[in-house]
């Protein structure tokens, strides 16, 4: 798994930076590259530094409520680029929403109280499921 | 006051005679007679300097605490709803909830707030909004509190505009205004300006209410969002009083007078889960802010150095798991909020690590302190906990702990914690511990250290049905914007651009007291997004740099 790099992203207004901080470290720790973008990013500056930065996923994460708006915007804007980069949101998203945003191309989902293993192994099967295909 | 000859069990009881009291049996349900305090003759007593024990002699005895839900979600006409609804429920203050683009100074219709409009609070661009807000609502007598920081000027005037034209006079309103910017940099992370510009609003807020707005709280100092943000107890406490001394120091740097402006000066805490040490946390508040407000501040009105505060149950101790528990834990948390002597608090509802609470969250909520309040009898006792063992070591060892942060601060400052505390955002000192605070509980959660229920252990039931969940849709985005189209095209465009021509030219000089301009503009329905770009203009905006 070593040396995979992930982005990992403030897309819209949402201040709350805890839960980003925190799966990054998570992330970090288990032995990924890890990429923090900083707050306030829009689907076009987060897919285009996922490009940039030759990312091989991103983690958004979205407290604010908006993901069914913009969660699937960053996935479009990836695509626009040509990119098949897959999008993990994290957040405070509720069980209905979850088929939705699958159907909209999120690749996973990590609902509040996901452990750090169970982050890291949610991280890994999106990117071997990238890798086999 | 009171001559030296006088024990302080004395004093107090004077104090005592001279309050209200509440209508109450304040008997144990066994019938044995409860006292308002316990403790020896010569010991520390509520509403006595350092105020450890409480800033009133009386506490809960004259009156209970402040019952302050906070809402806000979907338009103005939705929350004017809501608001009504707790009024009715029996809350006794009202606290408003912006959505995220207010929040951040943006209309609705900036590309920015898309999907973000009216889903964590309420969307308020013009004065259109606030009067459809408190429409029906007498602000003479409900006192109200606004979650605002970046633009607490702007919303702020806007809300005296919108009393006014009700027909409240300014000097009758009484509420709390956010307004801290310290911990949006520190924590929250709702930034627009820089941190000195954006200071410069907040003495503007400070010496305007201090004039014109007496019973008006200019600055609630909020640690809450601190700690959600994944500090420890003792930075809360730290961050906060230092935040709030940076204030003192900045009015006082203004040419207020201590005095003037310290008792419009209030606290917001977070009520966590571990229950003693909450209680330490709030002891150690009163008696280091009332100590630094007299010994290094000079202040002499006891009011200047009497902490009171809000409180609010931790949002991040809830689970998605098992939701109904958060009622338990809320509870719990309230219960320290109430034994620490909290002047008003706010209870969270259990479905609100997934959405907004629906009506019937919010409502078991609001129950919870009313069981508190009318059920326990917890609040017939000042400071219940004064003179344990436990709770006073702690509240020792908590003032020690911030002691040290306040001393670290000093020094960055070159003795000005006002400096020290900017110098601190502008190198990210704070933004780095609280993030270490996190992760540190996070590992410790991890490693099983530390149990949290329903999500690192005792899953059975988490498979269950979950419980119904408030959903707001894009709907109300496009009301909303469609209701700021027809503000744009119905007002008088040459007065908007007038006001804000002023704004920007009285922006430039530092001296300039912006508040009445801002009021003037928002009686014009100039939007939040106006006059914040015009600011924005002038004082330039602040970017984080991200740091992990």
């Amino acid at each position: 798994m070593s040396g995979e790099r992930i982005l990992v992203a403030k897309v819209g207004l949402d201040g709350h930076d805890r839960g980003v901080k925190v799966v990054a470290r998570i992330l970090r720790d288990a032995g990924y590259e890890v990429i923090y973008t900083g707050l306030f990013q829009t689907p076009e500056t987060v897919a285009a530094a996922a490009v940039d930065e030759d990312a091989d996923a991103i983690g958004l994460s979205m407290l604010s409520g908006a993901h069914m708006t913009l969660a699937p915007l960053v996935v479009e804007a990836v695509r626009a680029r040509g990119a098949d980069i897959p999008v993990i949101l994290g957040g405070t998203v509720p069980d209905h929403d979850l088929d939705e945003l699958k159907a909209k191309g999120v690749a996973a989902v990590l609902t509040p109280g996901t452990t750090a293993e169970g982050i890291i192994k949610e991280v890994q099967q999106v990117l071997d499921g990238t890798q086999a295909a | 006051m009171s001559s030296d000859t006088t024990s302080p069990r004395e004093q107090w009881e004077q104090a005592f005679n001279a309050s209200p009291t509440r209508d109450a049996e304040f008997t144990t349900l066994s019938g044995i007679p409860i006292d308002p305090v316990y403790g020896p003759e010569d010991g520390d007593f509520p509403g006595q300097y350092p105020y450890t024990r409480g800033p009133y002699a009386s506490m809960y005895r004259s009156r209970l605490w402040t019952m302050r839900m906070f809402a806000g979600f979907g338009t103005a006409e939705d929350t004017n709803w809501r608001f009504k609804e707790i009024i009715k429920a029996g809350g006794t203050g009202l606290s408003t909830a912006f959505d995220m683009p207010t929040l951040l100074g943006l209309d609705s219709d900036d590309p920015m707030s898309l999907g973000e409009v009216g889903r964590c609070g309420v969307a308020v661009d013009s004065l259109s909004d606030m009067e459809d807000l408190y429409a029906g609502i007498d602000l003479g007598e409900v006192t109200t509190s606004m979650t605002i920081n970046s633009p607490a000027a702007v919303i702020f005037a806007m809300f005296i505009a919108q009393a006014e034209k009700a027909g409240v006079n300014r000097a009758q309103l009484g509420g709390t205004l956010q307004n801290d910017i310290l911990k949006e940099y520190q924590a929250q992370k709702e930034f627009v300006f820089p941190p000195r510009q954006s200071m410069r609003l907040v003495r503007d807020t400070i010496d305007f209410t201090s004039r014109e707005m007496p019973r008006w709280h200019s600055v609630s100092i909020s640690g809450y969002h601190i700690r959600e943000a994944g500090s420890t107890a003792v930075e809360e406490l730290a961050f906060t009083l230092a935040n709030g001394f940076a204030y003192v120091e900045l009015a006082l740097a203004a040419g207020l007078d201590v005095d003037a402006f310290a008792p419009r000066l209030s606290f917001f805490f977070n009520a966590h889960i571990d229950f003693f040490e909450e209680i330490a946390k709030y002891r150690a508040a009163r008696r280091i802010w009332a100590r630094w407000m007299k010994e290094r501040y000079g202040a002499t009105d006891p009011r200047s150095m009497q902490c009171r505060f809000h409180s609010q149950t931790a949002g991040v101790s809830l689970t998605a798991q098992q939701p109904e528990v958060n009622i338990a834990r809320t509870a719990i948390e309230a219960l320290a909020g109430v034994l620490g002597g909290t002047q008003s608090l706010h209870t969270n509802s259990m479905d609100e690590a997934l959405a907004l609470p629906t009506e019937k969250a919010a409502r078991i909520a609001l129950r919870t302190q009313q069981v508190i309040a009318h059920e326990t009898n917890v609040a017939h006792v000042a400071d219940p906990l004064g003179g344990s063992y436990y709770v006073e070591s702690l509240t020792d060892e908590v003032e020690r702990q911030a002691e040290e942060i306040f001393a670290h601060l000093e020094s960055l400052g070159n003795g000005s914690l006002l400096e020290g505390v900017i110098t601190g955002i502008e190198e990210n000192w704070f933004q780095g511990r609280i993030s270490d605070s996190a992760y540190d509980l996070e590992r410790r959660l991890n490693a099983g250290q530390r149990i949290t229920v329903g999500v690192n252990d005792f899953q059975a039931g988490n498979e269950e049905d979950q419980i119904q969940l408030l959903r707001i849709t894009n709907e109300d985005e496009q009301r909303q914007r469609k209701r700021l189209d027809s503000v744009r095209s119905d007002r008088n465009q040459d007065a908007v651009t007038e006001v804000l021509n002023k704004l920007r030219v009285e922006a430039e000089d530092p001296e300039v007291d912006l508040m009445p301009t801002l009021i003037e503009a928002s009686h014009a329905y100039a939007t939040v997004g106006e006059m914040m770009n015009t600011m924005a203009g002038v004082f330039g905006r602040h970017v984080e740099v991200p740091s992990i």
